[in-house]
C-alpha cells in the first residue's frame, strides 16, 4: 500500500481549490458576477491566456498529489516501512523523465555527454571521447536511422496526433453548443471557424491544439531524448522546469490566501470605524511597508533557518522540511505585500461609508458587522480581485530573485529561482551550458507573461473606472 | 511648511521604534542567542563554553531586557536590547561578525551603489517618458497597441535574464565591456556602463506602460479639449499640456526612491560585484550576518521615511494645488 502524504501547502491549495470551485458555482447564479467574468473571456488574449494558465495549474494540481512508496523486502511483524521519497501523481504520470539519470551535461537532444571521459574498450584499449548518454537516443543504435530524421518523423507523428485531436475537439464542441443552441451542427462549426461566437472558441481550441502538440511531443520525444538537456547532476532539465510549476504557482497563490484575511478585514475595520482603530491600522501598515521587503524577508527566513536547524527532530523527510519552509516564505510575502491592498480597502471603505445606502442601513438600525459584511465587502470585491491577479506575476518573478539572493525556497527544492541560482555560473563555461538557463526562464516567462495579459483583462472588466471609458 | 516638516519628522519616530522592536523580536526572542552561536559555531564544536564564548565575543552575553544584576540605569542599559537596537537611533550600527566596523563599512559602499543607480535612474526616466508619450501620441493605433504588447512582454522577463543575457552578449560574446568589477577614478564609466543599461532595458517595460497611463488619464481631461479648440497643435499640446501635468506624478514617484537609491540593487550589484550596499546586504545574508541584516533593515526605514517626506515636499513644490495640513 502507499502511503498518501498530505503536505501543509498541499492542504492550502486544495482548499483553495475548493474556495475557486465554490466561487464559480455561487457565480453561475448571479448576473451582476457573472457579467464581468464573461466579459473578461470575450477577450481573445485573455481566452488564451486563461487557457494556458489552466495547463499550468492542472501540472500543479497533479503535482500535488503526495504519497510515499512502501519499500520493499521489511515487511515482518507487520510493519511496513515507508521510502523517504516523496513522489507526486505527477511524477507517476511523466514515468521514466524522473528517472532517467545521466552523469552529467548534456545538450538537449544529445545522444552523447557533454563532457569527455576515459572510455575503456574490447581490446583493452582507453581513449577520451565523448561516452554515449545512458538514456537517450539508444533506440538509434538499434534501427539504421538518423537521429534528424528520428526527430522529425516524431515530430510529425506529434503534429498529425495533435491536429486529430483538435478537429477531435471542435467536432464534439459544435456538437454541444448546437445542441445548446438549437441549432444544426454544421450552423455551430461554422460559426466557431468564423469566430463569430460570443466566447472566442476558435482562439481557446487554437491555443489547446498547440498544447496539446507539445504533450505528444514530450510523449514522443522526451521518452528517447533529453529535450531539454540534463544538468551538472544529470536530471533532466525539461522534468525539472515541469516540477518547478508547483512551486512558482503556490508562492503566487498562497500568498494570496494568506494575506487577504489580513488585508480585507483590517482595510475595511480601519476605514470604516475610523478613530482610534484607523490610526493603528495605519500605524501597522507603514510600520511594516518602512521595511525595505527584500531585508525583511531575508530577516525572517535566516530566523527560520535558524529555527530549523535547530529543531530536526520536527520533520520527517527532507520534502516536509522545504515545504515548511515554502509555506512560511509564502507568509512572508503575504506580511509584506497586504499592505497596499489594505491601504487601497481603507480608502475605499471611507468613501463607501459616506454614500447614501450605507447611510440608509444605519439609520435602519443595522448592525455594524452586517452592514461590513452586506453592503461594504461586496462593493470592495473587485479591488480585492483586481490586486489578486496583479500580484500573482510579481510573486513568480520575486521567487527567483529570492531564491537567488538565498532566502528563497529550500535549496533543494524544484523552482526556477534554484535552477537558475545553480546555472548561472554555466555561462562562464567554455563551451556555454544554456539549456537549464533558458528552460527555466522559458518557462517562467510563459507563465507570467499568461498572467500578466490575463489579469489585464480581469481589470479592465472589473475596474469601473476602464469600464466608463 | 516648517512646522508640517517637523511634525513630519515626529511621526516617524514610533515607526521606527516600531521596526526596531520588530526586529528585535525577529532576532534575539524567537531565536536566542544560543541558538545562533549553535548556528555559527556549527554542528560539531557545540559545547557550552564555546556557545559562552561566542556570545562573549559578538556582545550577545546579556540578558535580553532588563540586566538585574547590574545597579541604577544600567539595569536597562546593560542589555542586549540597548546594546543592539537603541543605539540604531544613534547609527551606531556596531561591528560585524568578522569584526569590522559597519558604519564605516557603509560609508564606504554608498559611491557605488550611486554610481550605478543615479545613471540608472535618469537614463531610465528620460527613455521610459519618451516611449510613454509615442503611445499617449498615437494613443489607439497599432503604434500604440504593439507599444502595450511590448511593454507587457518586456516586463513579463525575469529581471535576471537581462543581467545573465546581457552579460553574455555584450560582455562575453561582443566583447565590448568587461562582464563584471568595479574600478575608482575614470575607469568606472567602463565598468559602470553594462549594469546602467541593463537596468535601463529592464525597467522600460513596466515604466513605460505605467508612464502612459499617466498620459493617457491627462489627455483625457477638459483643459486638454480647450486647448485642441482653441486650434493648438497636437505635439504642441502634448509637450506644453500634457507632458507638465503628467509630470507630477512621475516626479512624486521618482523622489519617493531616490533616498533608497543609496541601498543599492540587490541583484544588479552581486552579478556583476559591484562593492555597493546591495551586494553587502547580499553577502551579509550569504554569511548570517545578522548584525549587518540589522543594521541594514534599520537604515533602509530610515531612507524610506526620508522618502515619504520629500514626497510630500515635493508635492508642495510642483503641484500649487496642494497645501499641507
Amino acid at each position: 500500500m502507499i502511503m498518501p502524504v498530505i503536505l501543509w501547502t498541499d492542504a492550502l491549495v486544495f482548499l483553495l481549490t475548493l474556495v475557486v470551485v465554490v466561487f464559480v458555482f455561487y457565480a453561475r447564479s448571479k448576473p451582476h458576477i457573472r457579467a464581468p467574468w464573461q466579459r473578461v473571456f470575450r477577450g481573445r488574449v485573455a481566452a488564451a491566456s486563461a487557457v494556458v494558465l489552466l495547463a499550468f495549474v492542472l501540472v500543479g494540481l497533479l503535482d500535488s498529489l503526495h504519497f510515499r512508496l512502501p519499500l520493499e523486502g521489511n515487511g515482518h511483524n507487520g510493519e511496513i516501512h515507508y521510502s523517504v521519497d516523496v513522489l507526486s501523481v505527477f511524477d507517476v504520470l511523466v514515468g521514466p523523465l524522473r528517472s532517467q539519470e545521466e552523469k552529467t551535461y548534456s545538450a538537449p537532444f544529445a545522444t552523447h555527454l557533454f563532457a569527455k571521459e576515459s572510455v575503456e574498450h574490447a581490446d583493452g584499449s582507453k581513449t577520451r571521447e565523448f561516452p554515449p548518454l545512458a538514456h537517450a537516443g539508444r533506440h538509434l543504435q538499434k534501427s539504421s536511422t538518423v537521429k534528424h530524421v528520428d526527430i522529425l518523423q516524431r515530430s510529425l507523428a506529434s503534429l498529425f496526433e495533435a491536429l486529430l485531436t483538435g478537429a477531435l475537439m471542435l467536432w464534439l464542441l459544435s456538437g454541444v453548443l448546437a445542441r445548446r443552441a438549437a441549432r444544426s451542427t454544421r450552423d455551430m462549426l461554422r460559426e466557431i471557424l468564423l469566430q463569430r461566437t460570443v466566447i472566442p472558441w476558435r482562439t481557446i481550441l487554437a491555443t489547446l491544439t498547440l498544447l496539446l502538440l507539445l504533450v505528444f511531443l514530450s510523449i514522443n520525444l522526451a521518452s528517447v531524448y533529453h529535450v531539454l538537456g540534463t544538468d551538472k547532476v544529470g536530471q533532466d532539465v525539461y522534468y525539472l522546469s515541469l516540477k518547478s510549476i508547483r512551486t512558482g504557482l503556490l508562492i503566487g497563490t498562497l500568498t494570496t490566501l494568506v494575506m487577504l484575511p489580513f488585508a480585507i478585514f483590517m482595510g475595511i475595520v480601519a476605514g470604516y470605524a475610523r478613530g482610534w482603530i484607523d490610526d493603528v491600522v495605519q500605524y501597522i501598515y507603514t510600520t511594516l511597508n518602512s521595511i525595505p521587503h527584500v531585508l525583511l524577508i531575508a530577516a525572517s527566513i535566516l530566523m527560520l533557518q535558524v529555527y530549523i536547524a535547530n529543531h530536526p527532530e520536527l520533520f520527517e523527510t527532507t520534502v516536509e522540511r522545504s515545504d515548511i519552509r515554502l509555506l512560511f516564505l509564502c507568509i512572508i510575502l503575504g506580511i509584506t505585500s497586504w499592505t497596499g491592498l489594505c491601504r487601497l480597502l481603507r480608502g475605499e471603505s471611507l468613501k463607501l461609508r459616506e454614500a447614501e445606502y450605507i447611510q440608509a442601513a444605519v439609520s435602519f438600525g443595522v448592525a455594524h458587522t452586517r452592514i461590513i459584511t452586506r453592503h461594504i465587502l461586496p462593493n470592495v470585491m473587485h479591488i480585492v480581485l483586481i490586486t489578486v491577479v496583479l500580484d500573482f506575476s510579481g510573486l513568480v518573478l520575486a521567487e527567483a530573485v529570492l531564491s537567488y539572493v538565498g532566502v528563497g525556497v529550500d535549496p533543494t527544492m524544484n523552482s526556477w529561482g534554484n535552477m537558475i541560482n545553480g546555472a548561472r555560473l554555466e555561462m562562464a563555461r567554455e563551451p556555454v551550458v544554456w539549456w537549464s538557463l533558458l528552460s527555466a526562464f522559458l518557462f517562467m516567462f510563459t507563465l507570467v507573461l499568461a498572467a500578466n495579459l490575463f489579469s489585464d483583462a480581469v481589470r479592465d472588466a472589473f475596474d469601473p473606472r476602464t469600464r466608463e471609458r | 511648511m516648517f512646522a508640517y516638516i517637523i511634525r513630519r519628522i515626529a511621526y516617524a519616530i514610533p515607526i521606527l521604534i516600531g521596526v526596531n522592536i520588530l526586529t528585535f523580536y525577529l532576532f534575539f526572542v524567537v531565536n536566542s542567542p544560543d541558538d545562533m552561536a549553535r548556528l555559527h559555531l556549527g554542528m560539531k564544536h557545540v559545547t557550552p563554553e564555546a556557545i559562552e564564548k561566542w556570545k562573549a565575543s559578538h556582545g550577545y552575553d546579556k540578558p535580553l531586557l532588563l540586566n538585574k544584576q547590574a545597579e541604577g540605569v544600567e539595569q536597562l542599559t546593560d542589555t542586549i536590547f540597548f546594546e543592539k537596537s537603541v543605539r540604531l537611533f544613534a547609527f551606531d550600527f556596531g561591528y560585524s561578525d568578522d569584526g569590522r566596523d559597519i558604519s564605516y563599512d557603509i560609508s564606504q559602499r554608498m559611491l557605488p551603489s550611486l554610481a550605478i543607480a543615479i545613471p540608472a535612474l535618469i537614463i531610465g526616466l528620460m527613455v521610459n517618458i519618451t516611449f510613454a508619450m509615442l503611445m499617449a501620441f498615437f494613443r489607439g493605433t497599432y503604434v500604440d497597441v504593439s507599444g502595450v504588447i511590448l511593454c507587457v512582454v518586456l516586463m513579463s522577463i525575469s529581471g535576471m535574464f537581462y543581467i545573465i543575457g546581457g552579460q553574455y552578449l555584450l560582455a562575453k560574446v561582443f566583447r565590448l565591456m568587461p562582464i563584471s568589477g568595479f574600478a575608482a577614478g575614470i575607469d568606472t564609466i567602463k565598468f559602470i556602463i553594462l549594469p546602467v543599461l541593463i537596468g535601463v532595458v529592464s525597467g522600460i517595460g513596466s515604466g513605460s506602460r505605467w508612464y502612459r497611463t499617466f498620459f493617457l488619464e491627462e489627455a483625457g481631461k477638459d483643459y486638454i479639449r480647450t486647448a485642441r479648440a482653441k486650434g493648438l497643435s497636437e505635439s504642441l499640446v502634448l509637450f506644453r499640456h500634457i507632458l507638465r501635468n503628467a509630470l507630477i506624478p512621475i516626479v512624486t514617484g521618482v523622489v519617493v526612491i531616490l533616498p533608497l537609491l543609496f541601498m543599492g540593487s540587490l541583484l544588479t550589484e552581486s552579478f556583476f560585484s559591484i562593492p555597493g550596499l546591495g551586494s553587502y546586504t547580499i553577502d551579509a545574508i550569504n554569511k548570517q550576518d545578522f548584525a549587518v541584516v540589522r543594521a541594514m533593515v534599520f537604515l533602509g526605514t530610515v531612507l524610506y521615511i526620508v522618502g515619504l517626506i520629500l514626497v510630500d515636499i515635493t508635492y508642495t513644490i510642483v503641484d500649487p494645488r496642494v497645501r499641507l495640513s
